[in-house]
């Protein structure tokens, strides 16, 4: 009988179960939408760290970079050029080639000890730990003119042509800087770490055996831009490495953390830089300890910046930022807004429906029903109700993020990172013989990411829970407005 | 069946106190057809809502079956009404959105009887009522009358002890007043009903045994 009445008061009652159903829907669908999105865009915030850190690194340490002197070629860049009176091939018009590769840490990094490396491993719960020293090598390449030539042809004033041409002004010079990332790591170490967050793409990786060796593996855009293939030679820092492989990202929207990946030992032989590291990776052995590692690090390395995947989700930046504080704070209290007057409007409907039935119900407690079953006729038909809402809901709310992620909403984001690829050097000096300012001023990996709103069987399960929570508290508002009713003023009323 | 014995009851109206009923004190044997005559505002309904357990005199007891109505509570009062007492309305009190085979199962409700046994049950009250051919249909597609007896059929389907009808046929025009008044006085000889009818009515009044007159809260028997 329960089933029958109930059915026959929401046929009957259309207007007030459309109303219900309605809010209760559009409620749900936004809960689904911005959960989603939030899922979406934290995918996408991992997918673009992972980038940069790798698959399973849970937690990061680094040194906080000293402020920059100021000085031209300061902040740890690739430092000066300096040319000797023999350096370079004079060639027979009398200018001179000059060429020279330096290995230096990348601007915006510090490098540390990397005994760190050995402080982290002895941290109760961690998992697996690897060290990274991020370079950054900048090539100056370039001809410098006869400046015998240019002294004698005149001095000013007397008529001759000005130099022309040559960004150092002295005329008649030409050169390139060119920058590319280089990232020194375990070769034996692969299961955290940035090379863990790659795939082979040709040739092969790297092994324990290459500890010593003077072999690359690069990014496979990096080696299509540069057109470096598997077997050929690359310069780093004046040192000519063997390229073995390239490797991909193993996510489609963005590229590895690096330009090229070298042996850690050999990193710090060329770059100068021996017994140094810039980030060491930790993995966790679980989700729940990774506060605790996170402070027993901070504990044991007290200069060192100890970051989580939560703290590293705050230095992505771009449009997929914007999405994120737009989801987490205009999204939540929207759909909280929604949720709550949906909520109102179940309750105030459902009472407004039970003062219209005042006289049903003194009728059915003179028959003998018991208030627990008249709040029992209540309280189901309100979470019906809902619970069509909530249908419809998953429904248009399912429907529009299938319309979302068929669209293929691009967002871009900058990972700032202390091992991400830096940006291309810009002169820092002037004239021959000058010092080039740090190679890499940004350091942050740029990728565009394809928004993915997934559809989990949690947004289904909160959606059902809402409908259920705004079904039953309406049910609870007007059962117990039923429930007052005393069945001799209940059936004086005029419905 | 009933004993009431300084039946008092107040009603609060902002600051005024009003006595519907003062001080009554009355028996009604089992089996007896009553009629409650009075003036309107006299305390016929506040007396009826006493007899059918759906309020509490303020002071005084009334005891029906062995039962003190007047100080059981809330959970025994719904148990009496559930088994005891049938009740019709004067217009009807049918819900409106179930069927009249629906509205009549709904009083077998709080018995906990089975389905199947709840529609033969339901099927044979409106059978009894002359009605076994409209079961399927709603209130509203029922005449006056038709929807009486089906409200009859509801408070009789549980076999009560007594039936307590409130102005029964103050809705309906005279002929199908006497048809109704036929079926409950059938109903009362064929099933050894208590019957009580409050009732404006003196025709209505005159077929009873007995004949109550209430006026301002005081209740006597009219010869």
């Amino acid at each position: 009988m329960f089933g029958t009445y109930l059915r026959r008061e929401l046929v009957g009652r259309r207007k007030q179960t459309v109303i219900i159903a309605i809010g209760m829907a559009l409620a749900i669908a936004l809960v689904i939408l911005v959960q989603s999105f939030s899922a979406g865009v934290k995918n996408a915030q991992a997918s673009v760290l992972e980038s940069v850190y790798g698959v399973g690194t849970d937690i990061t340490v680094s040194q906080t970079p000293e402020a920059p002197s100021g000085e031209p070629g300061g902040g740890g860049g690739a430092g000066r050029f300096d040319f000797g009176a023999d350096d370079g091939t004079t060639t027979d018009d009398g200018s001179t080639a000059v060429s020279q590769s330096r290995l230096a840490a990348e601007r915006g990094t510090e490098t540390f000890d990397a005994a760190a490396l050995d402080s982290v491993l002895t941290v109760n719960n961690v998992a697996a730990a690897s060290a990274t020293l991020a370079l950054t090598n900048t090539t100056f390449d370039g001809e410098l003119p006869d400046f015998s030539e240019v002294r004698s042809g005149g001095a000013p004033g007397d008529g001759a042509a000005p130099a022309s041409g040559g960004a150092d002004g002295a005329g008649g010079s030409s050169f390139d800087v060119n920058s590319f990332t280089v990232l020194g790591l375990d070769p034996s170490g692969d299961s955290v770490g940035p090379l863990s967050s790659v795939t082979l793409a040709d040739g092969r990786g790297l092994d324990a055996d290459d500890a010593e060796s003077t072999v690359a593996i690069l990014d496979s855009s990096y080696a299509t831009s540069a057109e470096l293939a598997v077997g050929d030679t690359l310069n780093i820092g004046g040192t000519d490495f063997e390229v073995v492989g390239t490797v991909t990202s193993t996510s489609a929207d963005a590229t590895t953390a690096s330009n090229v990946y070298i042996p850690l030992g050999v990193a710090q032989s060329v770059a100068g830089l021996e017994g140094m590291v810039s980030t060491i990776s930790v993995q966790a052995a679980s989700s729940t300890a990774i506060a605790q590692v996170k402070s027993d690090i901070e504990a044991a390395l007290p200069d060192a910046t100890v970051s989580s995947q939560e703290d590293l989700a705050s230095s992505v930046s771009g449009s997929l930022a914007s999405a994120s504080t737009l989801i987490s704070q205009l999204g939540t209290w929207l759909s909280l807004a929604v949720l709550v007057a949906a909520f109102a409007l179940a309750i105030l409907f459902t009472i407004s429906g039970v003062t219209r039935r005042t006289r049903e119900f003194g009728t059915l407690k003179a028959i003998g029903w018991s208030n627990r079953r008249i709040i029992g006729q209540v309280a189901g038909e309100s979470t019906v109700q809902a619970l069509i809402g909530g249908v419809i809901g998953v429904v248009v709310g399912l429907g529009a993020i299938l319309i979302i992620n068929a669209a293929g909403i691009t967002l871009g984001a900058s990972a700032t990172s202390s091992t991400g690829p830096g940006g291309v050097g810009s002169p820092g000096g002037a004239g021959p013989g000058g010092g080039f300012g740090g190679a890499a001023a940004a350091v942050a990996q740029t990728t565009d990411v394809v928004l993915n709103a997934p559809i989990t069987a949690t947004v289904i399960a909160i959606a059902a829970g809402i409908a259920l929570i705004g079904g039953l508290l309406a049910g609870a508002f007007g059962g117990w407005r039923a429930a007052r009713l005393r069945p001799a003023e209940a059936l004086r009323s005029v419905s | 069946m009933y004993t009431l014995t300084d039946v008092t009851k107040t009603y609060t109206q902002g600051k005024r106190t009003v006595v519907a009923l003062d001080k009554v004190s009355l028996e009604i044997p089992d089996g007896q057809m009553v009629a409650i005559q009075g003036p309107t505002g006299g305390g016929k309904s506040t007396l009826l809502q006493m007899l059918g357990a759906l309020d509490r005199p303020s002071t005084g007891t009334i005891t029906f079956r062995s039962n003190d109505l007047s100080a059981a509570g809330e959970s025994t009062l719904t148990g009496v009404r559930a088994t005891d007492i049938g009740i019709v309305f004067q217009s009807f009190n049918l819900i409106p959105t179930l069927t009249a085979q629906e509205n009549v199962e709904m009083a077998l409700v709080p018995l906990g009887v089975g389905t199947a046994e709840r529609a033969t049950r339901a099927r044979d009250a409106l059978a009894s009522v002359g009605l076994d051919e409209r079961g399927g249909h709603l209130p509203s597609e029922l005449s006056g009358g038709q929807q009486q007896r089906v409200a009859i059929a509801r408070a009789l389907v549980k076999r009560p002890a007594v039936l307590l009808a409130d102005e029964p046929t103050g809705a309906l025009d005279e002929s199908t007043r006497d048809e109704i008044m036929d079926l409950l006085e059938k109903m009362w000889t064929e099933l050894g009903l208590t019957l009580i009818v409050v009732t404006h009515d003196s025709a209505v009044a005159r077929r009873a045994q007995r004949r109550l007159h209430i006026k301002n809260g005081h209740v006597k028997d009219v010869a």
